[in-house]
């Protein structure tokens, strides 16, 4: 009975007016027309001519650059770029001084050089300096001169010209300049990671290399994945630089060479932009799985170890 | 229960200490510390903060690098090699090497977040002393079930209390299968639920002959569970003997002063303020 007379009295449950947004009902007008515009323009306009951006995409020459330029110089800059850039925030933390001047010498130069011009210098500037490279020992050819040695204590040489248009040269280029921001990068994510970390390992008897390996390094990169995919994203687009060393195995170069020889422009650019963004799409989601991975026993429990739980407890 | 620990004389000491010293950026934090520790003894160190006590503990492992004197562990002098008087350091791999004997359990855990309990456990035998891992598991399996975490193999730090946290890192140095046990203020970051079960595992180890040296603030642990507390205050050991003697009947009146202190503070507990560790862990290696 009482219960009845205070339903009365006492609030219940709510029904009330939602808040009104006419600021998002404008913002869907504005971007109607904008779209429409968009496909106004790609239906009326015979000039985009997607018919033949597809073929283009399809094209034998550009499908190599694509995988041997683009990719494989995605690939390739960035594997440098990120062990080089690893080992020179780890010199930059180091107690040596020697090391540190190295590592900020280092970040500091390739930071202040353009990719542009790097690609440039190395592919043109070193032939041009050194048609051949020998390695061996410094002054080896005046000191065996002087000692009368038959060798000249040269151990291998190359041709630079050899492979200084090849992509191998602008996966060098790319990788040495990734490398002084990786090395921000690392230094960064090494620097996240809590203090009584190291000292636990030290305590277990880790030497300095093992806890970094072990136990400082997998923790850091959970603040050094997220930017490496950025830089990756980008480092794509960077091989369209190529051109600098005169590669030409490259996605971009090959469509718009097909682009400017049949005068259709805009199907060679729309190929090349077209695969960037089904290259781009697929890193976008690879970095989604690699921060989860590396973000475990952060947040909620990854499915492998739910499974491990329950094995382990019905083993029990 | 202590005395079943008590020491035996006449044997070396695990731990020998002599007029160890450290300063801070000119700020001397031990002026000339004497301790020996023999095998099978559990030493709790108390006194107020900034004593000292802590950074004595963190010589002993070579956390700290002391300025003066000297301190031997089983017979090894620590962080040098004595040749014919002069002493070269060590490089880091011997020190390293000294560390492997010696467990540590931190105020803080510091357990491994990336890995599972049992990881944590099984990292340093098999990364360190290079043992075979089905043995290892076996081993760190029984010590969690000894610390009372048998079901919690595959958790991660983050999925556990702080006091399972603790015990876990309890059973992450006893894998190692240590000579000596430091314990460094370990239920100091804990809520007060859940000091009961660290200082259980801890009077659990102690009971199986484990040399212990404990930095703590829990009075009834040390008075219960330890052969001997040593006092300290202001870079010096002030008092030390038999628990229920310094405890009950302290003769200096630093020591009374803190136990006075203690005790009203126990009544009515006043939440500790962590130390921030600054810096982060590329600082030290």
């Amino acid at each position: 009975m009482t219960a009845s007379t205070e339903s009365l009295d006492r609030p219940g449950v709510i029904h009330a007016r939602p808040v009104r947004h006419p600021g998002r009902w404008l913002g869907v007008a504005i971007i109607a027309i904008i779209v429409a515009m968009l496909i106004s323009s790609l239906v009326t306009n015979p000039l985009w001519d997607f018919g033949y951006t597809f073929q283009i995409m399809q094209q034998k020459s550009v499908i190599e650059g694509l995988w041997l330029g683009t990719l494989l110089g995605t690939v390739g800059s960035m594997l440098i770029g990120v062990v080089l850039g690893v080992i020179l925030a780890i010199m930059r933390l180091s107690d040596n001084p020697v090391l540190r001047g190295a590592a900020f010498v280092y970040i500091w130069f390739f930071r202040s050089m353009p990719r542009y011009v790097l690609l440039a210098v190395l592919a043109t500037g070193v032939g041009y300096l050194y048609n051949q490279l020998d390695v061996g020992v410094p002054f080896g050819k005046q000191l065996s001169g002087a000692v009368g040695l038959s060798s000249d204590l040269t151990f291998f040489s190359f041709r630079w010209d050899d492979f200084s248009s090849t992509v191998w040269i602008g996966i060098l280029a790319l990788g040495l300049s990734e490398a002084a921001y990786m090395a921000e990068i690392a230094r960064a994510g090494i620097l996240s990671v809590d203090k009584g970390q190291a000292e636990a390992a030290q305590a277990l008897g880790m030497s300095s290399g093992l806890a970094m390996r072990r136990v400082i390094l997998p923790q850091a990169m959970r603040v050094i994945v997220p930017p490496t995919g950025n830089e990756t994203i980008a480092m794509v687009k960077d091989t369209s630089l190529f051109i600098a060393a005169n590669i030409i195995t490259e996605l971009f170069y090959q469509t718009t060479l097909f682009g400017s020889r049949s005068f259709k422009i805009i199907p060679g650019l729309m190929a090349a932009t077209l695969w960037y963004l089904i290259v781009c799409s697929v890193l976008m989601v690879g970095q989604s799985y690699l921060e989860k991975y590396f973000g475990r026993g952060y947040g909620a429990v990854p499915k492998k170890t739910q499974q491990k739980i329950m094995k382990i407890e019905a083993d029990h | 229960m202590a005395t079943s620990n008590a020491a035996r004389t006449g044997e070396a000491p695990l731990v020998r200490a002599v007029n160890v010293m450290k300063s801070f950026h000119g700020n001397q934090v031990l002026k000339g510390i004497d301790m020996d520790v023999h095998r099978g003894e559990v030493v709790c160190l108390l006194g107020p903060s900034g004593s000292g006590k802590t950074t004595f503990l963190r010589c002993i492992n070579q956390l700290e690098t002391i300025d003066g004197g000297r301190i031997w562990v089983d017979g090894e002098l620590m962080g040098y090699d004595d040749r014919g008087g002069t002493l070269y350091r060590l490089n880091n791999k011997r020190i390293a090497a000294q560390r492997r004997d010696i467990g540590m359990c931190f105020q803080r855990f510091n357990l491994f977040p990336h890995k599972t309990v049992l990881e944590n456990v099984m990292e340093a035998p098999i990364q360190v002393k290079g043992e075979n891992k089905a043995e290892v598991e076996k081993r760190a399996l029984d010590l969690l079930a000894k610390v009372g975490l048998a079901d919690k193999p595959s958790a991660y730090p983050g999925q556990l209390s702080g006091g399972q946290q603790q015990r876990v890192a309890i059973a992450r140095a006893l894998c190692m299968q240590p000579k000596l046990m430091l314990f460094d203020e370990p239920t100091s970051a804990l809520d007060p639920e859940l000091v009961g079960e660290v200082l259980t595992t801890m009077r659990e180890l102690a009971e199986t002959g484990m040399t212990m040296i404990v930095v703590t603030h829990e009075m009834a642990f040390a008075r219960d569970v330890a052969d001997r507390v040593v006092f300290m205050d202001g870079g010096v050991v002030v008092e030390q003997g038999h628990p229920k003697d310094v405890i009950n009947n302290p003769q200096h009146p630093r020591t009374q002063t803190f136990l006075r202190r203690m005790a009203t503070e126990q009544h009515q507990p006043i939440p500790e303020v962590l130390p921030v560790v600054d810096g982060t862990a590329a600082d030290i290696l």
